[in-house]
Formats: C-alpha cells, sequence, structure tokens
C-alpha cells in the first residue's frame, strides 16, 4: 500500500503544489487501493461479478482519473495557474449525474443509463480539475440507512466488514475512510452523509439547505435533500464546500449568497483558543436514553474536552423533536411518491413488457415499476401515496408540515441560547449486516433520530469522529449544527473539537481502524453478495 | 390498528403505478400498519393555528432570465430511450383495444 492515500486532501495540496509528488501519483495510488480492496476490477461495467470486498464503488474510471491528473500535471509544470484542488481525485455518489460514466442511483431501473449532461457539482468538479475515479455506491435512489438496499450488493464498513457502512451514501463514507479516495461527494436527505461519517469513523457535512446546487442530483425528496461534502479531516470537507458551493440559477432552490470562507474558519477553529467563549447547547432530547451507552460516553468526552477548551456548555430543549421522524418519513415519503413517477419505462431507463395480457402504457409503467424498484422503494412509493391520498391528506402530510414549523422554531428558539448545538449523530455504532432488513420496518428509520430534524428545518450539520464505543470498538459520530447560512461556524468548531480529540489520541481516529486488506483476506464472504 | 387492509394497498399500487404480487400486498400491508401507526402521532401534536412549511429556507418567486440558453438536443434527450421514433420517444399503445 502506497503511504500517499492517507495524506487528507489540504496534504495532497501542499505536496502538489511543492511539486513532491504529482497527480497521477496520487491518482494512480487511489486506484490501486481500490483495486487491491474493493472487490471489482478497475472500469469494468460487470455488476455481477463476485465482489469480496468493499463494493464502495459500482463504477471507477480510471482512465479518464488518469487523464485529468496528466493534464494537471502538465499544466503545473508549464507554470499554468490552478484551482486549489487541482490533481486531488475523488469520488462521486452515483445520485449524481455524470456524462459519459454511468449513473444508477443504485437502481434496477437505471442500470445501463448514461446522462446527457453533467450536474451542476460534477461541473465544478471538473472545472476544479479534480479526477473522478468513480460512481459510489448507496441506497437504491438513496432510499436507506445501511445501503443495503442497493440493487447492486452491500458496501461493507471497512471497520468490520459484517457491519453496515451507514446509508444511504455507504459507499461514499467507506470510499473515503478506507482510504480508497481522499474526497467524495453524498446526498443528506435525513442522514445520509452524516450517519455513514458517523459509523465509519470520517466527517461529513450536510450543509444549509439550498447551499449546494441540486442541478443534476437524482431527486429523493426535494423538499429535503442537499449535497454535502465527505472526507477524512473537517478542513477537506472545508475545502470541498468552497468547491461545489454557489449560486447556480439552475437549481431554484440554489441560495444567492456567497460561498465559504469555510477553510479558514476550519484552520482558525483548530488553533489554540479558537473555542474559546463558544457557546454550545446540548439537544437534552437527543441523548442518554435511546443511546447506547458507547456512543453516550464518547459524546460526554467530547463535551469535557469543548468545556476545557473555554467553550460555554448549556442545555437546550428540542420539544417537537419527538416528533420529527413521524414527520420526516410522511414528507420524505410523500415526495417521493411524486419525485419517483417520472420511472415509467418511456424516456430513459428500463422499460419491461408486461409478462402476459395487451401491451398498453399503463400496463408497461406497472410492469417496469415492479421490475426496476427494490423493496425499499417501493414501500417508501406507496407510504408516499397513502400520505398524499384523499382524506388522510390533511391527517398526515398537512401535520407533518405543521410539525416541520414547530421544528423549526424550536431550533430559532434554542439559537437564542447558543450558537452551535450538538448531539451524538446517531443512536448506534454500526450495527450487523441484515440485523433490520427483516422484520419491524421501523427499526431502521429509528436510527435516523439525531440527523432527520435538521433536514426538516434546513440548518447545516456536521458529524465528525468522536471516538471508539467501549463495548463494540466501533466509531462514534458527534454532531454540531448551526442555524441556517452559518455553515462557516460548523467547520470552526469542527476542526476545534478534531484538534482536541486528535491530540488527546495522539492521532487521528483511522489510525486505529484494521488494516483493510487483512481483514478483507481473513473475511469469509460466503457468496453471501 | 390503522386501517390499511390488502385492498389498500391495491389500490395504492394501482395508483403509484406498481404491479405487485399478492405476496407484495401482504407484506407491505402489515408493514404499512406499522409505520402509519407509528408516525399517526403528528397530526396530534399540532394544532389549526400553526402555519404548515413546505420550505426550510423561505424563498419566492424565483424567476430566471428569459434568454436562450444552452439545452440537451433531441438526439441527446432520446440517448436513453427504451423506444423512438422520428425523433421522438415512442411508447405502446396508449388506449386498450376494445
Amino acid at each position: 500500500m502506497n503511504e500517499l492515500i492517507k495524506l487528507s486532501a489540504a496534504e495532497l495540496v501542499e505536496k502538489l503544489k511543492s511539486s513532491e509528488i504529482s497527480s497521477v501519483e496520487i491518482t494512480q495510488a487511489h486506484l490501486d487501493r481500490i483495486e487491491a480492496t474493493d472487490g471489482q476490477t478497475l472500469d469494468s461495467a460487470d455488476r455481477s461479478a463476485g465482489k469480496d470486498g468493499l463494493n464502495a464503488f459500482l463504477h471507477t474510471s480510471a482512465q479518464q482519473a488518469l487523464q485529468v491528473a496528466e493534464e494537471v500535471d502538465r499544466a503545473r509544470a508549464a507554470g499554468e495557474e490552478l484551482p486549489e484542488l487541482a490533481g486531488v481525485p475523488i469520488a462521486i455518489k452515483d445520485l449524481i449525474v455524470t456524462k459519459g460514466q454511468p449513473t444508477t442511483a443504485a437502481s434496477r431501473m437505471l442500470e445501463g443509463w448514461m446522462s446527457p449532461y453533467d450536474g451542476t457539482v460534477t461541473q465544478k468538479v471538473r472545472a476544479a480539475r479534480m479526477p473522478i475515479l468513480g460512481k459510489t455506491n448507496l441506497d437504491e435512489f438513496a432510499m436507506g440507512s445501511s445501503t443495503e438496499h442497493s440493487a447492486f450488493g452491500v458496501t461493507r464498513n471497512p471497520w468490520a466488514l459484517d457491519r453496515i457502512p451507514g446509508g444511504s451514501g455507504g459507499g461514499s463514507a467507506v470510499a473515503v475512510s478506507a482510504f480508497q479516495a481522499p474526497l467524495a461527494l453524498g446526498t443528506d436527505t435525513g442522514g445520509s452523509i452524516r450517519q455513514p461519517a458517523a459509523v465509519t469513523g470520517s466527517v461529513g457535512v450536510k450543509p444549509t439547505y439550498g447551499s449546494i446546487s441540486r442541478y443534476g442530483v437524482i431527486a429523493m425528496a426535494s423538499s429535503l435533500d442537499q449535497v454535502g461534502p465527505c472526507t477524512r479531516t473537517v478542513l477537506d470537507a472545508a475545502l470541498l464546500h468552497e468547491v461545489v458551493g454557489g449560486y447556480d440559477p439552475k437549481d431554484s432552490t440554489s441560495l444567492n449568497e456567497p460561498v465559504g470562507p469555510y477553510a479558514a474558519q476550519a484552520r482558525e477553529g483548530a488553533t489554540e483558543g479558537g473555542l474559546k467563549g463558544l457557546r454550545v447547547g446540548i439537544i437534552k432530547e437527543l441523548n442518554g436514553d435511546g443511546f447506547q451507552a458507547g456512543v453516550n460516553a464518547r459524546f460526554n468526552e467530547s463535551i469535557d474536552l469543548l468545556k476545557s477548551a473555554g467553550a460555554e456548555i448549556v442545555e437546550v430543549s428540542l420539544p417537537s423533536v419527538k416528533e420529527a421522524l413521524g414527520a420526516y418519513y410522511l414528507i420524505m415519503s410523500s415526495e417521493v411518491s411524486s419525485n419517483l413517477a417520472k420511472y415509467d419505462g418511456v424516456r430513459f431507463g428500463l422499460r419491461k413488457l408486461p409478462e402476459e395480457g395487451p401491451v398498453t402504457i399503463e400496463r408497461v409503467m406497472s410492469a417496469t415499476r415492479a421490475a426496476g424498484f427494490g423493496d425499499e422503494a417501493k414501500r417508501r412509493i406507496i407510504l408516499g401515496t397513502y400520505a398524499l391520498s384523499a382524506g388522510y391528506y390533511d391527517a398526515y402530510y398537512g401535520s407533518a408540515q405543521k410539525v416541520r414549523t414547530l421544528i423549526q422554531r424550536d431550533y430559532a428558539a434554542a439559537f437564542e441560547k447558543c450558537d452551535v448545538l450538538v448531539s451524538p449523530t446517531a443512536p448506534t455504532t454500526a450495527y450487523k449486516l441484515g440485523e433490520k432488513t427483516e422484520g419491524d420496518p421501523m427499526a431502521m428509520y429509528l436510527g435516523d433520530i439525531a440527523t432527520v430534524p435538521t433536514n426538516l428545518a434546513g440548518v447545516p450539520s456536521i458529524s465528525i469522529p468522536a471516538g471508539l464505543a467501549d463495548e463494540d470498538g466501533l466509531p462514534v459520530g458527534i454532531q454540531f449544527t448551526a442555524p441556517a447560512h452559518e455553515d462557516a461556524r460548523l467547520y470552526r468548531v469542527g476542526a476545534g473539537l478534531e484538534a482536541l480529540l486528535n491530540n488527546k489520541w495522539g492521532a487521528p481516529l483511522w489510525a486505529q481502524m484494521p488494516d483493510t486488506e487483512s481483514l478483507i483476506r481473513d473475511f469469509d464472504f460466503g457468496g453471501a453478495k | 390498528m390503522s386501517d390499511i387492509t390488502r385492498e389498500t394497498v391495491a389500490h395504492l399500487a394501482e395508483l403509484a403505478h406498481i404491479e405487485m404480487t399478492d405476496a407484495e400486498l401482504e407484506a407491505l400491508a402489515s408493514e404499512l400498519g406499522v409505520i402509519v401507526e407509528s408516525v399517526a402521532s403528528v397530526s396530534n401534536a399540532v394544532s389549526d393555528d400553526i402555519p404548515a412549511t413546505s420550505h426550510p429556507i423561505p424563498l419566492k418567486n424565483v424567476f430566471r432570465e428569459d434568454v436562450v440558453g444552452e439545452t440537451l438536443t433531441a438526439e441527446e434527450a432520446l440517448s436513453g430511450a427504451p423506444d423512438e421514433a422520428d425523433g421522438k420517444f415512442k411508447v405502446p399503445a396508449i388506449l386498450e383495444e376494445s
């Protein structure tokens, strides 16, 4: 294994600028790592091959990535002025459309589909001259919290291969935590960036709603969806946010306001005294009871560190947060049922003819949607159809939207008493694959309790590693939330705590992660995939 | 208990244009019952005087300039179509033959 894959994007930038290493070397090292740990052949279109590895990627684009890297190296040698992250490779969640590479949303519905255009964030990544390593795995159409609902096999957690990597963006979180990519893009509708970050010991940010364009991001629930960075360090997340953020006239929910400065805030937060006087509000309803002991222990330890660094700790209450999960599942599924209506076998993707009877368009649609969608997608479409149907609309969808108002008011009241809010990111560490896919359909949803409120309110949140739970040795995440438009504050406090924790551990948390290649060698994949 | 029966799900599946097997209808009826029961408390948590929030960050009247921009060509737009003819999407019969 090439040690340079362990460098952060910020460190890579320094080495690229001083010409100590080339983008081709960096890109090749990450491609080699993917090949060694992901259980797939680079650039292969074959999704049925046995994948005895992490399966973080649904598709790689090694040739294209190396070509971009070569161009960057040539440009640098010629003294051309380059964007900050030029030459630093990135992985992109397969929910974001990319021209010239497949986009599947991890669904049979879009298997083999090629987008005729690039999403805005894809364009920005290309304009920043960052080699795109490939597209990462997710729960189908981003619906799930474990990446087990991908049509193309589960992604495995590099801390323990029999555990979930979180979801929906398990692929992006694993790509960065297992050193397959220094940076990745995710999307977060109810925690899909932050919960995978928490359970893989990495960093994930859900920016303020509208901070990053969603043009070319396959829509799940439009009033909740947001694009964000997946990285190993807070500074890297800040740097990536600065690249992909900003106003886009192609997204009508895009905020017309300046981007950043985020990296500068992260750097400042990590300095001595960077957290002094910061008022941190512990959300009473989101820790303690119902949270795993090891999660609470690491959470409390971080709070003590913040206190020792001069932060002022207060307790705040978000009384309506107990209704957040219900409101979230009603609003999200309603919007899902509408957004996924376009997959009907007419304009793109799968078309399946009915096995018997007349071949009419309506029957083709029904057969196509039956064959193209997995169980979780169907469950949410039907729930949403129910919540929006005559006679139930006011009681369910209407009430959920009112709960949303209450939650926004709770946040507004809480932010009068503090600068940021804090809670664990998820109530548990990574659970076992298969543990929550059978039986009670609410079991998986309950894991979203601490992440969905911020999507409902549109406020930004960051999850950073808080250490390992004593009982299972698995990563725990801590989540900070700031008022809308105050993303910079998250980078400051996130980097501040990260520096305190790294100092305590003597190294970043990932230094304690088992060696991935040995784990894979010793693991019995048992043809389970 | 919720009022979601196999027939309810069959009706919803028809509205949502998803063909379902008997086994799927059965399973979904019981799963939806559990889900709806656990989210139903939202309707008791609110009152008439609370306004609904449809969007987290208030924005209104978002328009762009009415200028000709780059768009997909017909060929690009059709590139992922399951079937096409004469530069258009081609679909099976709209009406069932009587």
